[in-house]
């Protein structure tokens, strides 16, 4: 335990070291090179700008957390149970398989136009991309999940009287866990993709709009406040899932740990 | 031979079923796979065997010879495609559950402790756990696992692992075992003290146990008969009575009565070309 939390900690020290360099970094290059502001502002300049947006910005982040984390649930409630029944019934996978496989090879982006006249300009097109964009590497990494588990250990389980049922919920299910939580990864980069397209296609809200008009402004400031505050809100989408992982599956995140 | 034998033919002199006195008939028995290239792969063919209650029985052979697939056919877990097995006289349909099976590799799940590996026998059969938790504290102090009980399996060594399986396997204190080679990934000295231990317990319980492994010595060392199988299509090459004395210890290896009969079947391996001279 305390060498978890002291790992931790040692985390946290070197990502702000890195921060802390990369934006020195970055705030020397603009100055030796002296770099025009429109192409490049300063470190300083941006903090200024995305200090002066403030409430823009805090506003229009809701509007994308709401599409990103609305997306995801959405896309894990949906996806898991699929897996599932793919995973026990051939024909359901027979049946479920090609077409799932033919809508993921639309382009996820070329949709939203047509999320937009479906939907209108709310948030609720936006949901749909990142729900579509998110979906299918959380059907594909829980089936895989489910399908790993070792054909003795099923075996073993009949010897021992269990019933499918209990293979399922007990062997099968806990077992599939670290694929399921590798496709949520994945995932999560991709719902906030998808939420960024939805607003760029068609929105009055959101960062995507956001980046969108900045970028119309030529407010190149604004443009990179915005680019952090997404960076860092993806960052701690991504950590939530790690952290959430730690908590449901230690075994198989300190057996990682252990690997390295 | 001793009170023990003495103590199952009364047993089974009392049941008119098993009066024939195989508690594990096996007859004919064959196993053809289809692989996945739609070829059949003749596993095993007309084995007949019949074993003792309270036996204890080894099976050697070379590997691929269908050991494994023997001793899934006797716990019906995989259904033969000739011949039947019997046990206690009732056919074997479908899974026989009055057994603790030990499988060629330990399969214990990552997210259970030690313990809650050996009580994942009680959570499939849907037995209170908890009332055995004071049996499996024993078992695991009994195979020198003490104080790693609460360990996850990635935290052990190959050899602490299939102890924990083994462990597994005798929690409900089954009258039947099946040892896929249990001692397989065991170091030599480690294994010698799990079979002195292996035939205490067997002495003690009279369970009857097929015992699979590919160490001749251990075969002879540890059981009543030794069967010799056949490279594939696996087929019984002959059966041979171990008629040493119990309890015997490790120095029967250097015994001309143990020597003989490890010769006798290293013999017939180099016989059937498997071992080459
Ligand atoms: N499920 C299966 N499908 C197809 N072929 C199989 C299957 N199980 C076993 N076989 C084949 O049957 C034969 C016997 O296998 P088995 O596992 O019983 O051998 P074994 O004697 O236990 O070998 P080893 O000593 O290496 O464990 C092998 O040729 C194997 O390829
Ligand atoms: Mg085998």
């Amino acid at each position: 335990m305390a060498q978890r939390k002291r790992s931790w900690a040692r985390d946290a020290f070197w990502m702000t070291l890195s921060v802390v360099l990369m934006i020195i970094i970055w705030d020397l290059c603009v100055r030796i090179f002296k770099i025009p502001s429109h192409l490049l502002p300063g470190p300083i300049e941006v903090y200024k700008s995305g200090a002066k947006n403030i409430v823009p910005i805090v506003a229009h982040s809701g509007w994308t957390i709401l599409a990103v984390l609305a997306g995801f649930i959405i896309a894990v409630a949906v996806a898991v149970p699929l897996a599932i029944v793919i995973v026990l019934s051939p024909t359901a996978e027979r049946m479920l398989y090609p077409p799932m496989v033919a809508i993921q090879s639309i382009p996820k982006i070329a949709l939203a136009p047509l999320f937009v006249v479906w939907f209108g300009f709310g948030v609720v097109p936006k949901v749909a991309v990142a729900f579509l964009i998110c979906f299918f590497p959380i059907v594909v990494d829980t089936i895989v999940g489910l399908r790993s588990i070792d054909p003795a250990l099923i075996q073993l389980a009949r010897s021992m009287g269990a019933t499918p049922r209990k293979i399922f919920l007990k062997l099968r299910l806990p077992g599939a866990l670290p694929s399921l939580f590798g496709g949520l990864k994945v995932a999560s980069a991709l719902a906030v993709v998808g939420a960024l397209t939805g607003e760029f296609i068609g929105s009055d809200s959101g960062l995507g709009y956001l980046l969108i008009s900045a970028s119309g402004m030529l407010n190149t400031a604004l443009l990179f406040a915005v680019l952090v505050v997404l960076s860092v809100l993806a960052t701690a989408f991504f950590y939530l899932i790690e952290v959430l992982e730690r908590v449901l599956i230690p075994w198989h995140v300190s057996q990682r740990a252990h690997a390295h | 031979m001793n009170a023990r034998l003495d103590i199952a033919d009364a047993v089974d002199a009392a049941n008119p079923v098993a009066a024939d006195r195989a508690f594990i008939d096996i007859a004919g028995a064959a196993k053809t796979f289809v692989g996945q290239d739609g070829g059949a792969v003749v596993a095993l063919e007309g084995v007949d065997l019949k074993i003792r209650r309270g036996e204890f029985v080894s099976i050697v052979g070379p590997s691929g010879c269908g050991k494994s697939t023997l001793l899934m056919l006797v716990s019906g877990l995989v259904e033969p495609t000739g011949g039947t097995i019997r046990i206690a006289g009732a056919p074997v349909t479908g899974p026989y559950t009055d057994l603790g099976f030990v499988f060629q590799t330990d399969l214990l799940l990552d997210w259970r402790s030690v313990l809650g590996n050996i009580l994942l026998q009680c959570d499939m059969r849907g037995i209170d756990a908890r009332k055995h938790e004071t049996r499996a504290q024993e078992l695991v102090n009994q195979v020198g696992l003490k104080g790693f009980e609460s360990k996850r399996p990635f935290e052990l060594s190959g050899g602490m692992r299939q102890r924990v399986a083994i462990c597994r396997a005798l929690l409900l204190d089954p009258p039947m075992l099946l040892m896929d080679e249990p001692f397989g990934a065991l170091d030599a000295l480690t294994r010698e003290q799990m079979q002195i231990d292996l035939q205490t317990m067997w002495q003690r319980s009279q369970k009857t146990v097929m015992f699979v492994t590919h160490s001749i010595s251990e075969a002879v060392f540890l059981s009543d008969r030794v069967i010799v199988m056949t490279p594939r299509p696996g087929k019984i090459r002959a059966i041979l009575d171990v008629d040493l004395p119990r309890p015997r210890d490790l120095h029967i290896h250097e015994t001309p009565g143990f020597s003989k009969i490890v010769h006798e079947i290293r013999v017939m391996f180099q016989d059937m070309g498997v071992i080459h001279r």
